[in-house]
């Protein structure tokens, strides 16, 4: 019933006329994501956004910091003030220092009816994205997922742009009558923004209010990845990665010797995985990973949408395909038109060579 | 103690693989686009039958959609589910997220009182026409279940003391959490694979009645909180991906042979980005 | 839970496939009175069947009156071209009629995947129980031979019914397997390759000079199948277009193009090209008819057992009709086994015989027996019909429409001895009289 996105002809238009209870609603917020020890880098790059969203509306960029040590969080607040944020409301408590629902819930959505901002961003993380659902749900109010672009528009509210149908489509959704509006952006999309070690911003502390005998749910443990290929190929600096131009799962392994020889990560698109060439984490596109790569190298990749949502934000994107018509060659900014399974190896070569020559002068 | 009674969510889904777009008009061309059950809960259904062969009970199905999303439950009934429920009416058109909780909410507590409460509440991870993963966090929170997502493997199931463990996916790693019931679980993919029913559910499935809801039988009173009233969002644009301005630069091939051209490639890439290039020589001469 | 031999399990009738043969043998029955089972191994009726296609009305008319009501009808069918191709050009006859459009047109171009899918409701909705992603294995026989039941792929389980209807279409395993019908030869069935090409409803309309529901079939023979026995074809849906190309799958054994490269010869033919460009290609099937004709119907009944559409071999190659055969052949068959259930007559192998009565009483073989010299002489003469002929009629046309000096009788002498030197005169009238006898 939900399933067509078109725009509600009826109320596309309708005057916004905010309720009294929501005037008051201000600033532009960013769930901080701090886990194990750190920052999740997609918090960051939200605080970049979330920085130029207030700098258009004439507001203030605060961050959320939710977590078991006071000063860990304090540590983490200057951080985040460093990216952009000009304040942070922190709550420490035991209760917080492993990620649960319920706590986290109750604790973003007090601070929420305490402070009332007019945006709140969290990343698409798989905390990110448990914690959204709740909150706004608890809040009633509007939440839009996996944003790709966020703006403000005349009217002064959050126009978020997102994918549908698998990508065909983009649409635009906004959030009427209800604060604060809410989206969430999955890492890589946006730009990391340049950290300034000069800039300091404000302390709020709130307390949480909770006992751990309210909280049913328990964690028992943590497993961590062992090959965290995860986070290494989302944050690389080069990634080269195939598609089913390669063939067969023998010649993958030309894009995995090139990406050695460059200390980059190696991916694929999405038939790959299905064929179980390569492993679903290592999948680049929607329904994968994002990544912004300084270089990506795509060989033998057709460049569907789907693809091409995952790897936009690159500096600088090459590719090989054998097929000029390819749909990737409109969005590469260097392309060879050849057959990948020549040319990857005399790349490889290539880099081989010339970084061996530097070796011997170095 | 009463017998296990699971709830799963599934939902009707254009095969988005076969999804077209007008080129003039950016509307989804439905045209000879078949429809499936949102694959990712067929997951949640699965380990849902599991818990169900292994503790006894029953395991009913529900869905929100128009009349022909009986289809879907038909087949949830072949791969083995008990009972199911379809609720629909035009109340419910033009459902944001927060909507279609509130109606897949109500419809749950309806089903708790006809066929006693359920004990879990299944969904996918998310589906993949919406695409949001916000729907069973929002049933969760509004029917105050324990909440517990991207679940991998139920490791424990205790009906005697109410209680249940599981994997759960999280960022860099698998949280073990344990909670009580009633809980909502959403299934992560690839957790389980789906059975083949029997002949003797094939067959029951299709002569099964099915139960259908409107919003009043399923107990909604206010319609104001479901469909397009109830939505907070709106969709205000709809639009295709544009185009890039500039076409790749093309390297020139020339009749050279691949090493040639590869040379020429690594040129053209130091030369768009230095920075690069700098991080290379870097790397290779070993700081 | 239910267990597989439930008293209530046990059908009057099973019926195998749910194609448009078994669609109007269970809609029929259904609406008889009998409890029928439909056991179909695709994920959904039709699911098997991603292709569009033509339906002639009158057939399914005879089982559902108002199917015109909410049948998933394309477009009704008012223009058809005849096209002879040779490499770059085409000489043509087209018919284009305004009485086509009249208020119950007699063919339509449907998408089989939703057709099959709305017929299949009606089925259900008259009584039948179905039950798709199920695949019969084998048939369950007495020491007698009489067939009283089918094995499913569903962990081997059994049903039971007093008769089986076969409506397997053209690979007909379950019956081969059972040993009640032959292994299809090579040279009596063609392979057809088609895909569907996604266009706007306006493109379409301004491309073939349609209107409102207004669609075109074309129909196309020549140098295309390399001199194979085949035929290309295009036709036009609503938002799309079928194209496909089929030849006999003798011919594609020794000859050298593969398919799909003689379909893509066809799309790429200059008269083609433009009808197709700018589309998108979502679907891609390749599917067997049955061409052999009259000659090679098998056993059609016997005891417990019928067999109806493709299954049955009931496809005219000629005029490409085969939908309206299977739901013909499906109907008869349905009536005969509700009349012998209702006079409590049992469903033996003797009172089973009039099916085949009843078809010969129809056009069904008595179309299939006019034109059973075809498949024939298409197949001895086939370098000529689908090379020789279409090149030289592209070059008599042009050397008739090119004006460039030539009197009209010279160019007639120019025709004639183009036509003697690429196929000596005998050579061409016994073509011509090979033909004549085999369509009489
Ligand atoms: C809901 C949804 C989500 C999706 N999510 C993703 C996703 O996250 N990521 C993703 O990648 N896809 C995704 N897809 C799939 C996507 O639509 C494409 O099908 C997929 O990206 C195609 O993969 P490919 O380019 O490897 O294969 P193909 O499309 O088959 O392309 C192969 C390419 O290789 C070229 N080629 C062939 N031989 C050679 C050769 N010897 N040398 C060089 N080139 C050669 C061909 O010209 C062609 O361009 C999604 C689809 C849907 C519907
Ligand atoms: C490319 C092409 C174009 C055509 N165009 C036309 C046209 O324009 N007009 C026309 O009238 N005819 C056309 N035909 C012919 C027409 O499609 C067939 O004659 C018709 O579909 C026959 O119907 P059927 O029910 O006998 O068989 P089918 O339609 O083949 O149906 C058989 C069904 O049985 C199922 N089945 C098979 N084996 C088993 C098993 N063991 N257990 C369970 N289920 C099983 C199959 O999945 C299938 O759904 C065309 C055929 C092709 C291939
Ligand atoms: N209309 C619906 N009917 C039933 N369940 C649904 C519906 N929409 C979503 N769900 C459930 O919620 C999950 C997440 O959906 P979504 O938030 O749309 O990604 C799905 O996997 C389903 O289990």
């Amino acid at each position: 019933m939900s399933d067509a996105p078109r725009p509600a002809a009826s109320r596309a238009n309708t005057k916004k006329e905010l309720p009294e209870r929501f005037r008051n609603h201000r600033h532009v917020w960013v769930f901080v994501e701090y886990e194990h020890g750190r920052i999740h880098p997609v918090s960051l790059e939200l605080i970049g956004e979330a920085r130029k969203l207030a700098d258009k509306l004439g507001v203030e960029v605060a961050g959320v910091l939710l977590g078991g040590s006071e000063p860990e969080m304090r540590e983490a607040a200057a951080q985040a003030s460093q990216f952009g944020a000009d304040l942070n409301y922190i709550i420490a408590d035991p209760i917080l220092t492993d990620y649960r629902n319920q706590p986290y819930t109750k604790a973003l959505t007090e601070l929420v009816e305490t402070y009332k901002p007019e945006i709140l961003l969290l990343g698409a993380t798989t905390l990110g994205r448990d914690l959204a659902g709740s909150v706004a749900t608890t809040l009633r109010t509007g939440l839009t997922a996996d944003c790709t672009e966020l703006a403000i528009d005349d009217e002064r509210s959050l126009a978020a742009t997102r994918p549908t149908f698998g990508g065909s489509l983009l649409c635009t959704i906004h959030t009427l009558n209800f604060r604060p509006q809410m989206a969430t952006v999955r890492p890589r999309v946006m730009a990391m923004p340049e950290a300034d070690p000069s800039r300091v911003g404000r302390v709020v502390m709130h307390p949480l209010g909770m006992m751990e005998d309210d909280i049913v749910t328990k964690v028992m443990g943590f497993l961590a990845d062992r090959e965290s290929a995860t986070a290494q190929l989302a944050y690389a600096d080069i990634v080269v990665a195939g598609g089913l131009g390669l063939r067969s799962r023998e010649n993958f392994q030309l894009v995995r010797d090139l990406a050695a020889v460059l200390g980059g990560e190696y991916g694929g698109s999405r038939p790959l995985v299905a064929k179980g060439w390569i492993t679903a984490d290592r999948q680049i596109g929607q329904t994968g990973k994002t990544i912004r790569p300084k270089l990506y190298i795509a060989a033998g990749i057709s460049g569907a949408i789907q693809h091409r949502v995952g790897v936009e934000g690159a500096d600088l994107i090459v590719a090989i395909n054998i097929d000029p018509s390819a749909q990737i060659f409109d969005f590469a900014h260097l392309g060879v038109i050849g057959d990948a399974i020549e040319i990857l190896p005399a790349l490889t070569r290539a880099f081989q060579a010339r970084l061996s020559v530097n070796r011997l002068a170095g | 103690m009463g017998a296990l009674h699971i709830v799963v969510c599934i939902k009707q889904v254009p095969d988005s693989a076969q999804i077209r777009v007008h080129p003039i008009y950016n509307t989804i061309m439905r045209q000879g686009v078949p429809t499936i059950i949102n694959p990712y809960d067929l997951f949640a259904l699965e380990a849902a039958l599991q818990l169900r062969d292994q503790f006894g009970g029953a395991v009913t199905v529900l869905t929100m959609g128009p009349p022909m999303a009986e289809e879907s439950l038909r087949k949830a009934l072949a791969f083995g589910a008990d009972r199911a429920v379809l609720l629909t009416d035009r109340a419910f058109a033009g459902s944001d997220t927060l909507a279609t909780t509130f109606a897949l909410a109500s419809a749950v507590s309806k089903i708790g009182e006809t066929w006693g409460t359920p004990d879990i509440v299944f969904c996918g991870k998310q589906t993949i026409d919406g695409d949001t993963a916000q729907v069973g966090p929002g049933i969760a929170s509004r029917l105050e279940l324990n909440q517990l997502t991207y679940v991998a493997k139920i490791s424990k199931l205790d009906l005697e003391a109410g209680a249940i463990e599981v994997e759960r996916r999280a960022e860099g790693g698998t949280q073990l959490l344990s909670t009580k019931l009633p809980a909502l679980v959403t299934m992560l993919e690839g957790s389980n694979e789906m059975r083949r029913g029997s002949l003797a559910c094939a067959l029951a499935a299709a002569q099964a009645e099915i139960t259908v809801w409107n919003a009043a039988a399923a107990g909604i009173e206010d319609l104001l909180n479901c469909g397009l009233k109830g939505s907070p969002t709106i969709v205000k644009k709809v639009f295709a991906p544009g185009a890039h301005t500039v076409r790749a630069q093309q390297i020139e091939l020339q009749d050279r042979n691949a090493d040639d051209i590869a040379r020429d490639l690594l040129d053209q890439i130091f030369i768009r980005q230095p920075q690069v290039e700098a991080d290379l020589m870097r790397m290779a001469s070993g700081q | 839970m239910a267990s597989a031999q439930q008293p209530n399990d046990k059908f009057d009738v099973i019926v195998i496939g749910a194609g448009p043969s078994g669609n109007a043998a269970a809609y029929v029955l259904a609406r008889g009175g009998l409890r029928v089972l439909q056991l179909e191994r695709g994920e959904y009726p039709g699911s098997k069947n991603v292709q569009g296609a033509i339906l002639y009305a009158n057939a399914l008319e005879q089982i559902i009156p108002d199917f015109r009501d909410d049948a998933p009808l394309e477009r009704h069918v008012i223009e058809q071209r005849i096209w002879m191709l040779d490499d770059k050009s085409y000489v043509g006859m087209n018919y284009r009629s305004e009485d086509f459009n009249e208020e119950r047109p007699n063919r339509y171009t449907i998408i089989r995947a939703p057709f099959d899918k709305w017929f299949s409701r009606k089925v259900r909705d008259a009584g039948a129980t179905i039950v798709c992603e199920t695949t019969v294995t084998e048939l369950i026989r007495t020491e007698a031979g009489r067939v009283i039941g089918v094995r499913t792929d569903r962990d081997g389980a059994v049903v039971l019914a007093d008769m089986v209807i076969m409506a397997e279409g053209v690979n007909g395993l379950v019956g081969q397997r059972s040993g009640l019908r032959p292994e299809l030869k090579p040279d009596s069935v063609a392979l057809a390759v088609k895909e569907m090409h996604f266009l706007p409803r306006e493109t379409i309309d301004a491309r073939f000079n349609l209107k409102g529901a207004e669609g075109v079939v074309i129909e196309a023979m020549g140098t295309v199948t390399d001199g194979m026995v085949g035929t290309a074809f295009l036709y036009t849906n609503q938002e799309s277009i079928s194209v496909g190309i089929g030849c006999l799958v003798s011919d594609f054994k020794t000859g050298t193009a593969a398919p799909y490269e003689l379909l893509h010869r066809f799309k790429t033919h200059p008269a083609i090209a433009p009808l197709l460009e700018g589309a998108e290609v979502k679907e891609y099937a390749a599917h067997l008819i049955p061409e052999g004709g009259y000659n090679s119907i098998p056993q059609l009944y016997g005891d417990g057992w019928l067999i109806v559409g493709d299954a049955g071999q009931f496809v005219n190659a000629v005029h490409r009709e085969g939908s309206n055969m299977a739901m013909t052949s499906g109907r008869l068959a349905a009536e005969l086994v509700i009349k012998l259930h209702r006079m409590r007559e049992p469903f033996s192998s003797e009172n089973l015989a009039e099916y085949h009565t009843m078809l010969k009483n129809s056009f069904v073989m008595k179309d299939l027996k006019k034109y059973k010299g075809i498949p024939g002489f298409l197949h001895s003469s086939s370098k000529h019909v689908f090379g020789t002929y279409p090149r030289l009629l592209s070059q008599a046309a042009q050397t008739w429409f090119r004006v460039d000096g030539a009197d009209k009788r010279e160019k007639e002498r120019q025709i004639v001895s183009m036509m003697r030197k690429d196929r000596s005169f005998s050579g061409l009238i016994s073509d011509a009289f090979k033909l004549v006898r085999a369509w009489r």
